[in-house]
């Protein structure tokens, strides 16, 4: 048994990085469709650089909600996923703008009624205008406070916006700006929520990766289960043994989806090396090569001069240790067999 | 013994980095530098000057004066200019501020700031400092090297005595080691000239001297310096000390770096930028990635390699001119005497060069010297003797993506002019034979060669550490040779059995069946060992069972056929699988020549009735997708959640499209039948796919661009002969028709679009993986497994407890319950 198991001294971070980084090359572009989320999650090469540079917040977000037993039905389910989405004025209705006459218009769009029954729209839009009323500017007082002059309500069509006199376009369109964005209901950055059944369990899988507002205001979710592919954020939210395990899940879910057969121990061990310092740290010179005790290594790879400059400065030492310093200095690595001290003094030449 | 072979014992511990203060550089210098010249008109080093010969020789005839050797032996050393006014060396001036806006302009004391920043602001400073109560001014950094204290500009002098009055703890507590760095360092006063040996003069063949571009920079120091001694002696006004000091900054500032931003670079006479010192470290062709990360070799060739199939994967065919060239060490012991007098004195191929003699002189061995060399060689001796059959060398081919692009490979010298290798290890060095070239290193120590045999020899590596599969293996023509030898008609005569039997070097026959003929599998059979057994899956469906060595049911195809080897590989070690891959390789190369396989036109043209049943598919798919846009018009398509109806409905064509496809599939399949050349290769994974079939005969079937049919072009159309607003498979990149009737122009153009996507996709990933490749290597390439199968980094913080959380290696990780082993095996278990 014994035979199986990996030789002390074995360089397994050169491995894993060669295992990982040699099939780059026959990656495809393919993209894949996610389980319904129509958005393609970026896959393939460009995923992985995402990944191991450890961007925070990934090209295509995507969150994975799980709900709590006792609401594990599609009704509950689907009136989550309408909850969750992200809506603003501008989905329900047309924001237009008219400088000239100073005016805003809202008005609402006709299949807003169909797709966002879930809303009270005329009840949602007459809050906004109420909103919108208490900056209008009083006649009585002399001071210029409040810049809206008029607000005309209707509860079928929306509302209409005037500004005064003397606002400046640049308010106005500001305020145009700010309309078009308000949110109407939803969470931040969650979209095109949609549900689908695995195992009998209902599952939200919706784009984006705001899971800690979910978790904050979303009592039906089973927050402890849920997931995005976002790994800064399931730090935060759980911790570094969960960023850990997401690292290597979204590594090899990318790789199987390639077609690709890698060991999942190199996976391990770059998701390891990326967090075993107890925060997430990519791959490049702001982080595990940047990082690195040894001066040498760090000239030899980028911003030469910057890391001896701070080196001299601070005294620093190089004890060699690691494989670049010592190419550098000639020597013989810590690796493999020479990792092996060993010293063979040979017998004494008994005299002829 | 000759240092040459053997490493010495003295080496580097450990680096230390420091800024060198006046003492080392005084004891380091040994001469004062004041004069701006270098060689007078006689050619002879101007004493004093910068080539004086107290800083070492380089032209020949030259005695060092301050050691004494002569060009060769002279290491060279420094000098010294010692400055009249303080400059500010530019690579520190970062740290410079970072000391003034910490500390008191009043009491020198550091501010107490709770959190030191890497860059601090003048807002990072507070009103007043904590210990003498004063009121802080404004520190402003004008980069690269000016400081003001509430808009006065700091001179240099006034910057060295503020850091100078800074108390040792306080320097402790801005993170400095102050035993070790004075902090008035950061600024010069005495500069270090370095040896002549690292900025040779070169000259023209003109007779005209040039000289280094450090060696002007040098100039113009000692210049401006003199100037301003002169000056400040001769009491010239406060304006003009301050002109010259700060063109002397400039010209300190630039020696160190000629690519300081806002500092306009220094040139040379041409125009052309200098190189100063950090240009000679820094990025790819710098000293650090250049020279130190990187380096060269001897005892290396290259050459073009071509295919040879006869000699064993784990050897290379080296040409007779490029193994007369290499030498191998070959030290004379007394029980190789004979051998080593042999060598010595023959005048053709395998025959020593050099003679090395106990003392380390190294003697040619030539017509002339051979007598002589003869009469004294004896134990000791090391003689460099030509390349030969059975030497081990390593093989790379480049780019080195992994481990296995670099093995080991047993020599056999051979006629021509390109490297051998079999077919079968192109795959981990991804080579072909369109022109590619490989490189060979000649290894010179025992130690090399011994860990060469027993680490990487080519046939240690049959699977890879990726994922645990054999990767060194037939591909294409003898897995189908392999496949028809195995399957249960191959039925061979006397005559056949014997010659495919000779190829793999096998001179006995099996016993014939009863018929007096030989089965395929009988001649395999006689490569498994007869221990082994095995139930392995087969790419077509069924199993393949291997009992005792009798091949029992299936076939090997590609699927199995790596099942097979993985096994053999892990059971019986690499000799035997060696034996096999060789062996089954070569008798499935002559048994396909035997039976034959071959493809031509007809085997792709499909008769009239399949043809019309084709286009009924076709006719079917159209119809289904003007149904879908007809919906979709309408707006009476159902929405498919977390879609647009445009996406959709392009979700639902693409559906369509490859439906049809996969209905053309079916139908090729059951009209080429079985035995179709292509169906079989497909079918058992030795070359093509059924995608391939069906384009070639059935439809070329959907293009798609940027994962979408194509839709850029025209106004409302992708090519302007078609109608606009039109969303039919034929105006959107579907082909119709396959390769052997032709493409249609538009169908052909639509072709064309996506052939070059993919062109360019493969341009841009290569260089794209290539930089994440280097990236991760530099981030995990410390890592190790230690003797607790813990992996730990380079400063022993452990990584993993367990390396992969079993200690398994991936190589073998596929293997969970094997408990069967080999008795040639054992001792590598027990001995552990």
């Amino acid at each position: 048994m014994k035979k199986l198991k990996i030789t002390p001294g074995e360089a397994v971070g050169i491995v894993a990085a060669q295992s990982l980084g040699e099939p780059g090359t026959q990656m495809t572009m393919r993209t894949f469709h996610y389980a319904g989320v129509a958005e393609h999650v970026p896959t393939g090469l460009p995923r992985i650089i995402e990944i191991v540079d450890k961007k925070s917040v990934p090209k295509k977000p995507l969150v994975v909600l799980r709900l709590k037993p006792e609401y594990n039905n599609r009704e509950t389910a689907e009136k989550v996923a309408q909850k969750i989405e992200y809506v603003t004025l501008e989905e329900i209705a047309h924001v237009g703008l008219n400088l000239a006459k100073r005016k805003i218009v809202v008005r609402i769009r006709d299949d807003a009624k169909q797709f966002f029954a879930h809303l009270d729209i005329p009840e949602q839009l007459k809050k906004l205008a109420e909103q919108k009323e208490k900056t209008k500017r009083s006649k009585k007082s002399k001071k210029k406070t409040g810049i809206v002059e008029n607000v005309i309500f209707d509860e079928e069509k929306g509302f209409i916006i005037y500004y005064a006199e003397d606002v400046p376009y640049k308010t106005i369109y500001k305020e145009y700006e700010k309309l078009k964005s308000h949110k109407i209901s939803g969470i931040k950055g969650i979209s095109m929520a949609v549900v689908t059944e695995e195992d009998g369990e209902f599952v939200i899988k919706a784009k984006g990766d705001n899971l800690k507002d979910v978790a904050k205001k979303v009592k039906e979710v089973d927050i402890t289960r849920s997931y995005t592919n976002n790994i800064m954020v399931i730090w935060e939210l759980f911790g570094i043994e969960a960023a850990r395990n997401a690292i290597l899940k979204e590594l090899k879910e990318t790789y199987d989806l390639q077609g690709l057969d890698v060991d999942t121990r190199h996976f391990g061990l770059l998701a390891d090396a990326m967090t075993y310092h107890g925060k997430v740290m990519g791959v490049g010179r702001t982080g595990l090569a940047g990082n690195k005790p040894s001066v040498l290594a760090k000239a030899a790879y980028e911003e030469t001069i910057r890391h001896l400059a701070t080196a001299a400065a601070k005294g620093e030492y190089d004890n060699l240790t690691g494989v670049t310093e010592n190419i550098i200095a000639g020597k013989i690595l810590n690796l493999g067999t020479g990792k092996v001290i060993l010293k063979y003094v040979p017998p004494k030449k008994s005299k002829e | 013994m000759s240092s040459h072979y053997f490493p010495t014992e003295e080496e580097i511990k450990k680096i230390e980095f420091l800024i060198p203060s006046k003492e080392l550089i005084l004891q380091l210098s040994k001469a004062k530098i004041t004069v701006p010249d270098t060689y007078d008109d006689q050619g002879y080093p101007i004493e004093n000057g910068l080539m004086d010969l107290r800083l070492g020789v380089v032209d020949p005839g030259l005695k060092c004066k301050t050691c004494g050797g002569n060009h060769k032996t002279c290491p060279g050393h420094f000098g010294h200019i010692e400055l009249v006014k303080p400059v500010i060396h530019p690579h520190f001036a970062k740290h410079i501020n970072y000391v003034l806006v910490n500390t008191c302009e009043h009491c020198h004391r550091e501010l107490g700031v709770k959190e030191l920043k890497e860059k601090p602001t003048a807002k990072s400073r507070p009103e007043k400092c904590p210990h003498c109560g004063k009121t802080l001014g404004k520190i402003k950094w004008e980069k690269p090297y000016k400081f003001f204290l509430d808009g006065d500009e700091l001179t240099p002098e006034q910057i060295r005595e503020w850091l100078k009055e800074v108390p040792e703890n306080d320097v402790k507590a801005l993170g400095y080691n102050p035993l070790k760095v004075k902090l008035e360092d950061f600024l010069i006063t005495y500069l270090l000239v370095p040896p002549v040996r690292i900025r040779p003069s070169i000259t023209l063949e003109s007779g005209e001297k040039s000289e280094d571009d450090l060696t002007h920079k040098l100039v113009e120091i000692i210049r401006v310096n003199t100037r301003l001694a002169n000056n400040m002696d001769a009491g010239a006004p406060q304006l003009i000390i301050e002109d010259l000091w700060g063109l002397l900054q400039y010209h300190v500032a630039t020696y160190f770096d000629n690519e300081l931003p806002n500092v306009p670079a220094a040139r040379h006479r041409s125009g052309r930028p200098l190189k100063t010192l950090a240009q000679r470290l820094k990025g790819k062709e710098g000293r650090f990635r250049y020279n130190l990360s990187g380096k060269r070799v001897n005892f290396s060739a290259r050459t073009v390699i071509s295919p040879d199939p006869t000699i064993d994967f784990n050897e290379v065919g080296v040409p007779q001119r490029i193994a007369e060239e290499q030498t191998v060490p070959f030290p004379v012991t007394e029980f190789n005497l004979e051998l080593a007098r042999e060598l010595v004195s023959r005048t053709e191929y395998p025959r020593a060069i050099y003679a090395i003699k106990p003392n380390g002189l190294r003697l040619k061995v030539t017509e002339k010297s051979r007598e002589r060399i003869l009469e004294q060689l004896g134990v000791g001796w090391i003689l460099e003797r030509q390349l030969m059959d059975g030497d081990i060398v390593l093989f790379n081919r480049q780019p080195s993506l992994h481990r296995i692009s670099m093995m080991g490979h047993y020599v056999r010298v051979l006629p021509g002019k390109t490297f051998r290798i079999n077919p079968i290890v192109t795959p981990p060095y991804n080579a072909d034979f369109d022109g590619d070239e490989m490189n060979m290193h000649v290894l010179q120590t025992e130690e090399s060669r011994v860990e060469a045999m027993e680490i990487i020899d080519a046939k240690k590596h049959v699977l890879s550490a990726r994922h645990g599969r054999a990767i060194i293996k037939h591909s294409e023509d003898a897995v189908t040779g392999v496949y028809f030898l195995s399957r249960e008609d191959a039925k061979l005569t006397k005559d056949e059995a014997l010659r495919v039997l000779a190829n793999a070097g096998i001179y006995e026959l099996p016993k014939p069946d009863k018929d007096g003929l030989y089965s395929g599998r009988s001649l395999l059979e006689l490569l498994i060992p007869e221990k082994f057994s095995v139930e392995a899956h087969t790419k077509i469906g069924d199993k393949l069972k291997i009992k005792k060595g009798k091949i029992v049911s299936g076939v090997i195809d590609g699927k199995s056929l790596d099942e097979v080897i993985r096994l053999m590989f892990v059971k019986h070690g690499e000799e035997i699988t060696q034996k096999f891959i060789d062996g089954s390789f070569r008798m499935g190369i002559e048994y396909l020549t035997l039976r034959g396989i071959t493809v031509s036109y007809r085997n792709y043209t499909v008769e009239e009735k399949i043809r019309k049943e084709i286009k009924k598919v076709l006719d079917e798919m159209d119809k289904e997708i003007a149904n879908y846009i007809l919906q979709y018009k309408n707006k009476t398509l159902p929405r498919a959640p977390g879609m647009t109806l445009k996406q959709t409905l392009e979700a639902k064509i693409i559906e369509a499209t490859t439906k049809a496809r996969n209905k053309i599939g079916e139908i090729l399949e059951r009209a080429f039948g079985e035995e179709n050349s292509s169906i079989v290769m497909a079918k058992i994974g030795s070359r093509g796919s059924l995608l391939n079939v069906i384009q070639m005969s059935g439809a070329v079937g959907q293009q798609v661009i940027r994962n979408k049919r194509p839709w850029r072009g025209y106004y409302k159309r992708v090519l302007p002969f078609f109608e606009r607003g039109k969303l039919t498979a034929r105006e959107r990149g579907f082909v119709y028709h396959s390769f052997t009737e032709g493409l249609e122009v538009d169908e052909f153009y639509f072709h064309a679009m996506a052939g070059r996507e993919s062109i360019v996709n493969t341009a841009i990933r290569t260089s794209r993986s290539g930089y994440m490749q280097r990236r991760l290597i530099n981030a995990l390439q410390d890592y190790v497994v230690d003797y607790d199968y813990s992996v730990r980094d380079a400063s022993n913080k452990l990584v993993q407890f367990t390396y992969g959380g079993d200690a398994k290696d991936p190589t073998f990780a596929s293997y969970k319950e094997e408990k069967e082993f080999d008795d040639s095996r054992k001792d590598d278990i027990d001995t552990v």
